[in-house]
């Protein structure tokens, strides 16, 4: 019961400062919209291609991709907060009052949910001006959405340990860059698996972002959803998050350690 | 049991195995008075404070914060205690108001209980116009009273000042110790302080102790310290000009006078018991036809203190450690 009322709190801290600079939320979809403007005008032709699935267009095709990675980015990112916090004694000041330690990972992942939510839906207002069309429905919607909130309470969790051991801005980017792209390429984020090098198309199947994107897209684009490939991939994304919490937790201890 | 608000026993603290941060504090604090923790930069006292406070075990020896042991019962110990640390911890993104309503939830207060505390110490800290600014806009000595009037929200038994007035502008010193003398002499709060201002020591601290290298080397009353010395500085005006020769010579046959000096018609001595020493002085002086019109005796300061029980001045020692850090 307190963690939950601890999380609560805590993100509200957070969530205060998004609402106070809206325009952070504009400066992460610039990249999600030149996704969709960009890659969406460039290779319309892929459409054409044999393989690629019947009755989606391009555009459709990329914006659970857009989404999941959204997610996924801005998530990877959130270890900067924890660094900053950090730096500033704020992680301290938690540490020796009586809060539930895990609510000082927990509040960011919640905000970081919420935060995720606003962008999914934004990018899906986007793709419906610029006209597709969702199948999948609110349901589909939704779905998509929780699927992007998983991902981003992975990764926001592994940023955040991260930044608990390594508490190096510098350090921190480096290291997120260094796995950021490679996670977004090796999945099916702009074209479908089967016309990826084998290579690629193996290797997606261990990648966490590959399967929010198959699941999502599953629900968004199919008229009938694969509700098996949506479970099982889900239920992966929720081991890849329980994982990344107990990874943060285990950085949190050992930062206590070195205090 | 609960007279100490503060016990430690032999506290070690080892970073790795070269950094020996503490070798074996001991010390304790009674309810309802001012401690202080005296030292340079690098001695043990930020340590010393996160051991007290839970944020960091120690390698070997115990203490307990209002009877609780720090280690084994780590969760009643962060019920009881505020920490103001070195710098401000408050989010400079949130307003003051929302920076107290968050710490008082951190410890479970809500409601209009929670509310009328806010109220009540945003006035106590003269923020109460400025409660609902964001803190980014705050001057130092206003971020530093909201930092303190966190720490207080949840009307901690035992208060831990790091340092409380480093980094500030000496008009905002003074204003600092005015509210921390407040605090003491108020509710019956105990507090810890950390500092290496000799003279914040002198004027705050009912009691302190001098680390130096991880270590106690003094401990007790400021008064106390300083009159372990043994030497008051002696200051007689002269009623007109003498020479030095003519005023040692008259002085000559009184006992435990040492460094006699004249300056501008002022005789400078050291004597080792100075309210002793001053009606011998004075008669001496008549004796030999010299008229005094004025006699100060002053106390040894704390850099005297240190300087007897560290070896080095304190100004030295910091200056050591700098070049540690550095090498």
């Amino acid at each position: 019961m307190n963690l939950f009322n601890d999380t609560w709190h805590m993100a509200q801290r957070h969530i205060r400062a998004l609402i106070r600079q809206p325009w952070w939320i504009a400066v992460t979809l610039v990249q999600p919209i030149i996704w969709l403007v960009l890659f969406g005008g460039l290779f319309t032709n892929m459409e054409k291609t044999p393989g690629w699935p019947a009755g989606v267009t391009f555009h459709e095709f990329i914006i659970p991709g857009v989404i999941v990675m959204t997610a996924f980015f801005s998530a990877g990112w959130g270890g900067m907060a924890m660094i900053d916090d950090l730096n500033r004694g704020i992680i301290d000041r938690f540490l020796v009052s009586p809060v539930t330690r895990s609510s000082i990972t927990t509040g960011r992942l919640l905000s970081g949910f919420i935060t995720i939510a606003i962008q999914s839906l934004i990018v899906l207002a986007l793709g419906w001006i610029m006209g597709a069309d969702y199948p999948g429905g609110p349901l589909g919607m939704l779905v998509l959405i929780l699927i992007a909130g998983v991902v981003g309470f992975g990764f926001g969790a592994f940023s955040n340990g991260l930044a608990l051991i390594i508490r190096k801005e510098e350090s921190l980017i480096a290291m997120m860059q260094f796995l950021l792209l490679p996670l977004t390429f090796v999945a099916a984020a702009f074209i479908p698996l089967a016309l990826a090098p084998n290579w690629i198309e193996a290797a997606a199947k261990f990648n966490p972002v590959n399967w929010a994107i198959e699941a999502g897209r599953s629900a968004l684009l199919d008229g009938s959803p694969d509700w098996g490939l949506i479970a099982t991939r889900t239920g992966l994304l929720l081991v890849f998050g329980a994982l990344m919490a107990a990874f943060a937790t285990r950085a949190f201890s050992s930062y206590q350690r070195t205090v | 049991m609960a007279e100490r608000a503060i016990e430690a026993n032999e506290l070690s603290k080892r970073y790795g195995d070269d950094v020996q941060a503490l070798d074996g504090i001991s010390f304790s604090v009674e309810q309802g008075t001012v401690f202080g923790l005296l030292g340079p930069n690098g001695a043990g006292k930020s340590t010393t404070v996160k051991i007290l406070t839970t944020l960091s075990h120690p390698t070997a020896g115990s203490a307990s914060v209002m009877g609780f042991d720090v280690t084994s019962q780590a969760a009643e110990v962060r019920k009881q205690i505020g920490v103001v640390a070195q710098s401000s911890t408050a989010d400079r993104e949130a307003t003051a108001r929302e920076n107290l309503r968050l710490q008082g939830q951190l410890y479970r207060m809500g409601g209009r209980d929670l509310e009328d505390r806010i109220d009540s110490l945003l006035d106590s800290f003269s923020l109460a116009a400025d409660g609902d600014r964001i803190v980014r806009g705050f001057s130092g000595g206003m971020e530093r009273r909201l930092t303190i009037a966190m720490a207080l929200v949840h009307r901690p038994k035992v208060l831990f000042l790091d340092e409380p007035t480093t980094g500030l502008d000496p008009e905002v010193r003074a204003e600092m110790w005015e509210e921390i003398s407040e605090l003491a002499s108020g509710e019956g709060m105990t507090i810890l302080l950390t500092t290496h201002y000799l003279e914040e020591a002198d004027m705050l601290a009912g009691n302190l102790a001098i680390v130096d290298q991880g270590r106690i080397v003094a401990e007790g009353t400021p008064d106390a310290l300083k009159k372990e010395l043994k030497g008051d500085a002696i200051q007689v005006g002269l009623g007109d000009s003498r020479d030095q020769a003519e005023v040692t010579a008259a002085l000559g046959a009184v006992d435990g006078l040492s460094e006699i000096i004249i300056h501008e018609r002022v005789l400078h001595a050291r004597a080792e018991d100075g309210a002793r020493s001053v009606p011998t002085i004075l008669s001496a002086l008549d004796a030999a036809g010299i008229a005094a019109d004025t006699v100060t005796i002053s106390r040894p300061s704390l850099d005297d203190v240190y300087l007897k029980y560290a070896g080095r001045t304190m100004e030295q020692a910091e200056k050591n450690q700098n070049e540690e850090v550095a090498a």
